[in-house]
Formats: structure tokens, sequence, C-alpha cells
């Protein structure tokens, strides 16, 4: 058996961020474990632009974004092993892990797991109709285009507007499909305005807001789509139909944190359905952090980035035992604010907090209002909120120390 | 008076723009650039992936190191998929140099060894 | 020549031919699919029935007890997943109980060992069942099973003891020539002494050929939700509702591989109609919920359909054409169907082929397969000793069902050969998970275009024309269209 002080499950952008922070913050007995053959995760198949404008201030491929992390962990030389799967992580951090050498046990001091998310697919949503080949989840495709260079489309039709499936329309577009429509289900779109914009717009490529599958139709591969208007109750409004002579359906209909290796250790999940965590991203089992899309779905690499330095910042506290826990604080999303991370405050050490959630529902010209039990302890103006992006405050609790109990977020509409 | 979705970040601003190319919506400057560029002649960064020579289905990933005029973009796709790169490939070399006369070379964004 | 052709490689047609394959016989077998078991024998409820159901003195009755009897036996010998845990048929009502109480009378008449369970006893086997149970009938030889490679095992098996089998064809038609039969199919003709007619839904088409049938076939489908493992202890054994006169009911299972199986609807449709509907499903789950408490259809990971043949007599059809005791139809096989099987193949062989044909038992008949490798299932020496051997076995393709590259690679090598990413799925459990095949599928393709030296476009997915890949990025439309 293995023993390592810090054990990374994820090469991705959490991963590699936790571990460079673990190292500067003096933690050196570090190992990454990443299940592929490369590390920077589904990075490596992002091969559009615009990754980076918050930590770099410059426009990155997914793969050069990736890229200038990899650099920093081969230069500090943090150990890493690839196509390394791990097959099981039992209570008391005992992991086992195969590759080539065989089947091995490490014992860590302290994980922290970034193991990113997957995607809803077609049985996740309960798509009606028939099992033709021709359906794919959007990354699924993303994969077979610029990894394999194989085009599984010729006709497309992408249901969800989330960012992902929009950019799989233009690179499909650009590679020689015909992207006949995007469907939504929600009035309105799940992707960022931009996307709208360069990957829609740009190609023409029409947006149908308030509209779902209805049917998929076809006997082997996909033949055609039957999408259906729905009420603001997401239910199918009769005779409102359009019929979509098509191959590939793409669905592009969300992404769950994928945590299921995490059963065994007992941890208690947050309703943005990744493990609730403190504000040093430490889960309720001690000793265990996380970070990046298995916590809660970010839209934008940067703040992934940013989630694993804090990982790697509070696990290498952990290891260095400087974690004083005196604050006993449950953060709860209310209203309208579909989750919350953090979802507990432990440490009065730590002065800047940070707040990440989404809302659930679209709302304009509102004050999010943040509540140390019952208390304002910050109010921010928006012009309108998205469930699309993930929102951030920020609180500084040098001059009013926080107090034991609750803090809320809420949405209030102004007059 | 028209108006644009600002695409330079993910922040998306509305940006509405007079008559007179006067930009107001955007939170920063680089909005303004973008909504004039986007009115008097639009362009784009293309990211896509080329074939490398003589390693069968293998593909690097490439971008435009300069956006290029909207309606080059297939034109530009057509040509890198007419060419080869040769391995080993380093991120930020130049994969087409000067491609189709447009000024602009096609980098690489990937490492193949 | 041969002695005897089988039409259909579903479960009836490989149980047939395996236990023919004892016999010193030319045997043939002819399936239309790409693969064995590929239609209403993959898309089932996955349930070893103990028996206490069908109508005392029916065919269904006799075979499905003495089919139960051999899973022990026949899943050791094909290397199967099969696990008796018990079946509980449920009572919401106390209006209903003399329905309970009926079929444990049944449960005698057929043999069947049955106990009717008070509520308090039915909530300590199953503490997550409704509140309103009132009464239980638990049956302890009822279990669960992998149908997919008991299919596949099960012809594997039969393969390896001489009999053929022909994939990808299909009968088109049968007649009488002198003694013996010619059987045509889509690319070759076969004379045979007998024809054994195993066609699933299309026996009715089938028996046809041969003369004007007295029976009619009629499509009825089910469908199903499938749930992702979540809890290995939510539920323990098979659960029924009460039994209607369109089926057996909506029940909830657990499957030999941890996930929970909930369904089937039961309605009357054509005979390739595979399609979900909203509606029909909306109230498999209405059923289920009225019987099981906290089902987590949140986790569920796939719907399908499966279609049953159901016959227009009530009973299996296993007899001899009216016009040719050498043209034997076994037709209608709807549900208790799997655990039939075995009985069913005795049945056909004891009582219909031998009277008709000499059997001379074969001096080196195998019954076992070789075994399988189940990596999860190894102890950490056992595996490494593997990975030794054959690094294939240390290369996850599917991380969420943790199939290694070397079982993929062991399927591929042996006499039922996987020809499609489904036949793959159905094998090693290779994209069974929650994200679908979502990660894996564009790695299992490439693992299937490498082994059979085919262009990654000719690879479906299932079924003829249900291909992937339509071209080669960077190719310039010339491989377009």
């Amino acid at each position: 058996m293995i023993n390592k002080d810090l054990v990374i499950i994820g090469g991705g952008s959490a991963g590699l961020a936790a571990a460079i922070k673990a190292r500067q913050e003096g933690i050196k007995d570090i190992l990454i474990i990443e299940k592929d053959g490369n590390l920077g995760g589904i990075l490596n198949q992002c091969i559009h632009n615009g990754f980076g404008l918050e930590i770099f201030n410059e426009e990155l491929t997914g793969p050069e974004y990736a890229y200038r992390f990899k650099q920093i962990v081969k230069d500090k030389k943090i150990e890493y092993l690839l196509n390394t799967s791990i097959l099981s992580l039992d209570k008391g951090f005992f992991i086992k892990y195969i590759n080539e050498s065989g089947v091995s046990i490490c014992h860590a001091k302290c994980i922290i797991f970034a193991g990113g998310c997957y995607e809803k697919n077609a049985g996740a949503i309960n798509l009606m109709g028939d099992r033709p080949s021709g359906i794919f989840t959007a990354g699924c495709a993303q994969k077979y285009i610029n990894i394999k260079g194989y085009m599984p489309a010729k006709k497309v039709v992408i249901l969800g507007s989330g960012d992902i499936g929009l950019i799989t329309a233009r690179r499909m577009t650009l590679e020689g499909a015909n992207v006949l429509a995007v469907l939504e289900i929600m009035p309105y779109s799940n992707g960022l305005n931009r996307n709208i914009k360069q990957c829609l717009d740009d190609f023409n490529i029409p947006l149908y807001l308030s509209y779902t599958v209805k049917k998929v139709i076809g006997k082997s591969r996909l033949e055609k789509i039957i999408a259906g208007k729905v009420d603001e109750n997401l239910n199918f409004i009769d005779g409102e139909e359009i019929e979509f002579d098509c191959d590939t359906l793409l669905l592009s209909v969300g992404l769950v944190p994928n945590i299921s290796i995490l059963n065994n250790l007992g941890i208690e999940v947050s309703s943005a359905k990744g493990p609730k965590v403190d504000e040093i991203m430490q889960t309720n089992v001690s000793g265990l952090f996380a970070a990046g899309n298995c916590v809660h779905v970010h839209d934008l690499v940067d703040f992934v980035t940013n989630e694993g330095y804090l990982a790697g910042f509070g696990a290498a506290l952990y290891l260095k035992n400087q974690l004083k826990e005196d604050l006993n604080i449950d953060v709860v999303a209310r209203n309208n604010v579909s989750y919350v991370v953090p979802n507990k405050i432990k440490y009065s050490s730590n002065k800047e907090l940070e707040f990440k959630f989404r809302v659930k529902k679209p709302c304009k010209n509102v004050d999010i209002i943040i509540k140390n039990n019952d208390k304002i302890i910050k109010k921010v103006y928006k012009l309108a909120l998205l469930p699309s992006q993930m929102e951030n405050i920020k609180i500084n609790t040098t001059n009013s120390p926080l107090k034991d109990g609750m803090i809320t977020i809420d949405i209030e509409t102004r007059a | 008076m028209k108006e644009l979705t600002c695409i330079v970040c993910p922040r998306g601003c509305h940006l509405y723009i007079d008559d007179n190319l006067k930009v107001s919506g955007n939170f920063c400057k680089r909005g303004e650039t973008y909504a004039i560029e986007e009115l008097t002649h639009p362009s784009r960064i293309l990211t896509t992936t080329m074939r490398i020579e003589n390693r069968n289905s293998k593909l690097v990933c490439v971008k435009t190191n300069k956006k290029i005029p909207k309606e080059k973009m297939l034109d530009v796709m057509n040509e890198i998929n007419n060419q080869t790169a040769k391995a080993p490939c380093k991120i930020g070399d130049t994969a087409i140099e000067n491609i189709l006369g447009l000024g602009v070379d096609i980098i690489f964004t990937s490492e193949v060894d | 020549m041969q002695d005897i052709i089988i039409v259909g490689g579903g479960i009836i047609g490989v149980m047939i031919a395996r236990k023919l394959s004892q016999y010193d016989l030319n045997v043939l077998l002819i399936e239309k699919e790409n693969d064995v078991g590929n239609v209403t024998s993959m898309a089932n409820s996955a349930i070893i029935h103990s028996g206490y159901d069908p109508i005392p003195g029916t065919l269904k009755a006799k075979l499905n007890v003495l089919g139960n009897k051999q899973f022990d036996l026949i899943c050791k010998q094909l290397d199967v997943d099969f696990k008796r845990i018990g079946t509980i048929t449920v009572c919401l009502d106390e209006n209903d109980v003399f329905k309970l109480e009926a079929l444990k009378n049944r449960a005698s008449e057929n043999n069947v060992e049955a106990f009717l369970l008070s509520k308090e006893e039915l909530l300590k086997l199953e503490p997550n069942l409704s509140d309103n149970v009132v009464k239980g009938l638990f049956c302890p030889s009822g279990g669960i099973i992998d149908p997919f490679n008991l299919c596949v095992h099960c012809m594997e098996n039969a393969c390896e003891n001489g009999v053929k089998l022909h994939l990808n064809e299909e009968v088109i038609n049968i007649s009488k020539d002198g003694e013996l039969f010619s059987v045509v199919t889509n690319k070759d003709s076969y004379k045979c002494k007998i024809v054994i007619n195993a066609a699933g839904y299309n026996a009715d088409k089938i028996a046809s050929f041969i003369e004007k049938i007295d029976f009619d076939i009629i499509p009825r489908k089910g469908e199903y939700f499938v749930l992702d493992h979540f809890d290995d202890s939510f539920l323990n054994h098979v659960i029924f509702t009460l039994p209607t006169n369109k089926g057996k009911g909506v029940l909830i299972s657990k499957t030999t591989s941890n996930n929970y199986i909930i369904g089937p609807s039961s309605e009357i449709c054509l005979k390739d109609d595979y399609s979900c509907d909203k509606l029909t499903l909306d109230s498999v789950k209405i059923s289920a919920s009225k019987m099981f408490k906290n089902i987590p259809f949140n986790q569920t990971i796939r719907t399908f359909a499966g279609i049953r043949a159901t016959p227009s007599t009530h009973d299996f059809i296993i007899e001899p054409a009216k016009s040719d005791k050498y043209f034997i139809n076994v037709a209608g096989i709807e549900s208790p169907g799997l655990v039939s099987s075995p009985a069913i193949a005795d049945y056909v062989i004891d009582n219909l082929i031998s009277p008709i044909l000499v059997l001379k038992k074969k001096k080196n008949y195998n019954p076992n397969v070789r075994k399988y490798v189940h990596f999860l299932k190894l102890s950490l020496d056992e595996q490494n000793e593997l990975i030794k051997k054959d690094k294939d076995f240390s290369k996850i393709i599917c991380n969420c069902e943790k199939v290694t590259l070397g079982e993929v690679k062991d399927v591929l090598n042996r006499y039922v050969k996987p020809q499609t990413i489904k036949a793959i799925k159905k094998r090693t459990r290779a994209g069974f998970g929650k994200c679908q095949s979502g990660f894996c599928q564009a790695n299992v393709l490439d693992i299937l275009a490498n082994y059979y030296h085919v262009s990654p476009l000719e690879i479906l997915y299932d079924k003829n024309g249900s291909n992937i890949i339509y071209s080669l990025t960077k190719n310039n439309g010339d491989k377009n269209d």
C-alpha cells in the first residue's frame, strides 16, 4: 500500500488548480489521479475559445487553457498518474485505483475530489418515442468530432440551449452539418448571450423557445423529431407541433455532478447535487474536499480554477493542522435561489467569503440579500439574473463577525 | 438605433448603437470596440482541428491568430481541411501562414509529440 | 443438409439449440437480427418466475415450474448471473384478499412453495412497501437473471458443441420438397428434415409458410423504467401487483446488476413498435408507487419497451403443424417464457423430436462455457495476476460500470461475436451506467472498428442501418453522402 498526504482525484481544471495551490502552500506529498491519457479533463475536447478571460485576461481555447496549468504541475514536479481509474474509495480514505501497473491501494491523509460532471441523457429526461441511433449528448458528439475526427451527423436538431449545445451547433455547422434548430423547453435560453449570438445567429440557426421534443421517430437511425410547444407549466399545447426531418438529436439538457464514487464515504448532498461543502470546500467528511463541477456545475472554467485553488488552500490548512472550527453556520438558499455554495461556514479566521449560487427562474430588478440570523450583511442590486449564470457575492467579515446560526440568501424584486 | 449582444466576454452585454455609431449598454470599453467592428466589418476567431501528416487519423487543434472576416469562415475551414500539419506540433507555432492571403496565420492550440 | 433448422435466436431458439447440441445432429439456427436474444428476450422483466400464477394444467404452469428448477445448474454451466431473491405479490385492498388466496391455491396446485404473509411480516421483509399493503404472497423460488448473457452464453455453448449460427439472415419462405424442407432466406437456401419455428412474435408468419394456421400472435408492448444503482438495500425481492387479465401487472425489482426495473405496461401494439410513451409510463409510475414507497424516479437512466408474443390461445403453442409433424411450432411464448425456456426445450425434444428422429448422445458434449471474466468481482491478487498476463484488463473502458478493455476483448473472441455497440453493452455492461455511454461510446466504437478491421463508418449502434458515423472530418465532403 502507498501512503500520500494529499490525493487529488481528477486532473481537470479543478484538480490541477487544487494541486498547484496545495503545493504553493507547502504540501509536498501530492498525487493527482487522472483517468484519461492526458491532464486537462474535458477542456481537451473543448477546442473553442473563450476560456481564461477572468484569470488570464485573454481568450484561450480549452486545450491552451489546460496546457498552462499542466505546465505548472510539471514545473512544480507534482506527481500524477494518467490512464488511472478509481475502482473504489472507502472510509478511512483507502483509494483503490487501476492502471497498467495493476490494481493498487493508496491511503491518503486528505483527498480533494475533482471528478467533474456528466451530461443528462435521453434516459434521464424520459425522451419519448423510438430508440434509434443518432441521439447523442452534446459532449459525446464533441468527442466524436474534435477528438476522433468522426462526423456523426448530417441534419441536426439540438435539444437544450445550454452552452455546450450552442457551441456544438457551431462546430457541427463548420464541419458541414446542417443544424435545423435548437429547441429550449424554457421560455428563455440557458446559454450565454454571446453564444446565442456567435454560435446560432452567425449561422442563422433558429432557436425555438418553449419547445421540446415530443416524440423521437426512427427504427434504426433517427428519422424525425416531433417538437411540441409547451405552456408555462411545461405541458404540451395541442396542435402546436413542428416536425423536423433529421438524423441526429443532440442533447444539451444539463450537467450533473458525478459523485457516485463518494457513496461509501457518507457525504451529504446539496440541492446542486454535489457534496455539501464549507467555505474552504471541505465536505461533511473531515479531510475530504471537493471542487469544480462535481460540487456544482459552473459556466466558466475560470471559476472552476478558483474553486480548485480554494480547495487546495483548504486541504493544505487541514494537513498542516491549522483549521480551528469555531463557527457553526448553515448557509441556506431561499425563494428563487436554487442552490448556494458553500453550505456551511465553520472558521471565523476566514474573513473573505464568497457565495456562489444560481436563481431558479430569470428575474429582473432585484436585490440579492444576504442575512446572518435576520441581520442583513450584504445587499446587492442586480438588473437581471438568469439561471444560466452563476452569481458570486463576496463578503468581508472583518468588521462584523458572523454569528452561529444561519446565513440566508434571498432574492427580492424591487417595486 | 441598432441592438447587439456583445460577445467579448461571458457577461454578454446588450448594446445599443445609434446612427452615429455611438455605443451604450456596454459594461467596458471592449464592448464599444466590438459594436463598431460588428457593424462595420464583423469578424471572428475560428477554432477547428487539422489532420496530421502520416499520423493516421490523429488531429491537432488550431485557431486563427487574429479575427477573420465572418463571411470568410467557411472558406478558411475548407482550406484548413485541405492541408495537413506536420508533427511535432507546439502550441502557438504556425500551422498555415497567411491563410487565403488574409494576413492571418493558423496556429496550433494543442500539443502533439 | 441439416437435420434441424431452428428459426429464431431468442431464448427459446437458443435453449433448444443448446439442448440439441448434446446429440449427434446437424443443427443450424437462423436469426434475422445481428445478435441472438435481441428482440423480446432482451426487453423483459428478467424474472425467473416461481410458477404460482399460471392456471394449473396449462403448459405455462407445467413448464414454468419445471423450467424454474433448472436455472441453478444452467446458470452455473453458462456463467450467467442469477439470484433466487424470491417474489412477493402484494394485495393493496382488503376486498382483493380473496384473489391473493386464490393465487395461493394455484401455487399449491402447481406445486410451488408459497406463503401468505401479514402486513407486519411483509414490512419486515420490505420496509419500503406501501402503507396500504394488506397481505402478500411470498414465493421463495422466484429469482432474477441477466437475460442478455443467458441468451448469448447459451448460444455460445450450443456453438461450441457444433450448432451453426447464422445471424443477419431472414427466412423468407419454407416449403416441403419430398421428405425435406427447403428453407429459403434472404441469403441462401437450406434443406433439412425438421424445422423448429421459434420466431417469437413472427412465429405466425413462419408457421403460415407451411399451412393455414388457426392461432394468432398478438404483439403486446410493455414499457419499463430502469433506475441507476443507488442503495442496494432499497428493495430485496421482486414485488408484483396482483395479476390482471392483461398480464402479471406492474412489478418492481432489482436486477442482477443492482439496478432497479419498474414496469411493464401492457398494450396491444404493432410488431416493430418499441416506442415509449409518456402517458403509459406515467401509469406505470402510479401503479408502482401504489405498492412501493419513495421510488426515486429521478434516478431513471433509461426507459424502454419490449414486446410480448401473446398467443390467441392463451397458452404456449408447442406442437407440430397440423399437416406436418416435422414442422414444429414453438409459438406464443409470452411470460413466463424466459423461465419456461429450458423446460420448453426438453418438451420439444422429448415429445416432438425424439419420436421422429433418432437421437444419439455425443461423447464429447461439454455443457460449460469457458469462464467469463468479471473483473470487479475478483480479489485484488486475482486482478493483479490477470493484469500481469494481459494489460487490457487494466484499462477501464466504461467508468460508470467499471468495465475493462480485457472484458470487451474477451467477449469479442467468442463464438457469438458482438457486432454492435449494443451487443457489447449487453454482454459487458459498457454504456449501461448513468452516463448511458456519453463518455465511452466513441471508444467502444473504435474498439469494434479495430477488431473487425472496418471503417468507423461501418459500426452499428444496434439494428442494421443504425450506423453512428457518416464521414470523417477534414474530408471535404469526399465521403459525405
